[in-house]
């Protein structure tokens, strides 16, 4: 690993102050992070690390809307239980000593294409909320491993509706224990979301023919007919185009089913 | 170059470490504890699980800084205080549930954070829950019967002898 300074500042507003020298980087869990600089893929001079500040943890449940503290881990996310899918996907993250570590605003922030956080905020109708301003997830994943943050600011925490119905599906990729496949379905005050991770050279994004499907009728059977296309989507030696464009399918259906 | 102090099997450690320092290089170079493996340094292999306040966690993927002021755990810290092994190490023995042994301190450290949290589990819930942690040799089978036997339960219908 290449040497790097760390500091460990114990409010957001020193955080802040940090991240504005050049090159330095915010460092959360570290799940990805670290091994990432193991392998010398990344040089930053000066590394943030954000675990130390209490006001980014915790999670608060007001009038039906769940707010997680960018530094929480997937651990207690998957303790809470307020927001049943989203603590079952939490749940189901890389391991048990990856979700003691691993932190919402990290994945977020993050955005891998195969991950499983940015599915549930944007299939919740979640908002991102940063530093200096709130930004809904359906403008925050902007691409695969980008996102509408600026340099230098930070998700200090993730806003969720609880829904009145919701489901996630997981095909796990058994080695990387990341969605091969994913699929976040819920159905709230604003309507049906699908959101799918894992499968598009695009990073997660809406199925919206599902979604009007499903609008007039929740139930896996206003599913039938209905595919994405191969074009776009991930391939690689686990899985081909064309099966994880199936895999979207089934997986909706499931999710459907699941969420009842 | 910045001083930490973290208590590590209930001793006082300190030590200067630079930013990149890990958690897992300070507890092998700089408490001398080499219980700890390092089996894949990019946190996939569970060998360097350590219990930090109470949580475990790949030492690989903690910097020393960060836990500055922390009570860690690992294996040098599970045996009884006579130096007898504990339930867990003596199920291990007693299962066979190591080969080469560069995994088991990290398979016991996990064991005992599962069943910290689930006294009882089932086969499937101790499998599942050793996703993080590889082994090289047994085949797992002993693994899991060992932390069955550990957890009190009857293990003589579990997998292969
Ligand atoms: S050495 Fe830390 S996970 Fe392998
Ligand atoms: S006993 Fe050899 S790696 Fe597990």
């Amino acid at each position: 690993m290449y040497d790097f300074e760390l500091t460990r500042p114990t409010s957001l507003a020193d955080a802040i102050k940090a991240l504005g020298e050049e090159d330095a980087q915010p460092l959360s869990g570290g799940q990805t992070l670290v091994p990432t600089l193991r392998q010398r893929l990344a040089m930053p001079s000066t590394l943030v690390s954000l675990t130390g500040i209490e006001e980014l943890k915790g999670i608060k449940n007001e009038g039906g809307t769940l707010t997680i503290g960018g530094a929480t881990c997937h651990a207690d996310v998957a303790r809470d239980g307020t927001y049943p899918a989203l603590s079952e996907l939490a749940g189901l993250i890389g391991d048990p000593h990856v979700r003691n570590r691993g932190t919402i605003g990290g994945s977020i922030a993050n955005n891998d294409p195969s991950a499983c956080y940015p599915a549930a905020a944007l299939g919740s109708g979640a908002t991102i909320v940063t530093n200096n301003r709130e930004v809904a997830a359906d403008d925050f994943f902007t691409g695969m491993f980008e996102t509408a943050l600026d340099e230098g600011e930070i998700v200090t925490g993730v806003k969720f509706p609880v829904p009145e119905k919701a489901a996630y599906v997981k095909f796990e990729q058994p080695a990387s224990r990341f969605a091969l496949v994913g699929v976040f379905v819920s159905k709230g005050a604003d309507g049906v979301r699908v959101a799918v991770t894992g499968a598009s050279e695009g990073g997660v994004f809406r199925w919206s023919e599902a979604e009007d499907a499903l609008s007039s009728n929740f139930s896996p059977d206003a599913l039938d007919g209905l595919s994405v296309p191969a074009d776009g989507m991930i391939g690689d030696m686990h899985g081909s185009p064309a099966y994880r464009a199936h895999l979207v399918g089934v997986l909706t259906k499931r999710a459907v089913a699941k969420a009842g | 170059m910045t001083d930490v102090t973290m208590t590590i099997n209930g001793r006082a450690v300190s030590g200067a470490v630079e930013g990149r320092t890990l958690l897992s290089t300070f507890l092998r170079e700089t408490a001398g504890l080499t219980g700890t493996h390092i089996g894949c340094d990019t946190a996939q292999c569970g060998a360097c699980t350590v219990h930090v306040n109470g949580a475990s966690m790949k030492s690989c993927t903690v910097f020393a800084q960060e836990a500055d002021g922390a009570e860690v755990t690992t294996i040098e810290g599970m045996a009884n205080a006579d130096g007898s092994l504990n339930t867990i190490q003596q199920a291990f023995q007693d299962h066979h549930g190591l080969q080469c042994g560069f995994c088991t301190p990290g398979m016991v450290m996990t064991a005992a954070a599962l069943l910290k949290e689930n006294p009882k589990p089932s086969e499937t819930e101790v499998r599942d829950y050793l996703k993080g942690n590889l082994c090289r040799c047994t085949g797992y089978h002993n693994i899991v019967k060992a932390i069955m036997a550990a957890s009190g339960q009857d293990v003589s219908a579990i997998a292969a002898e």
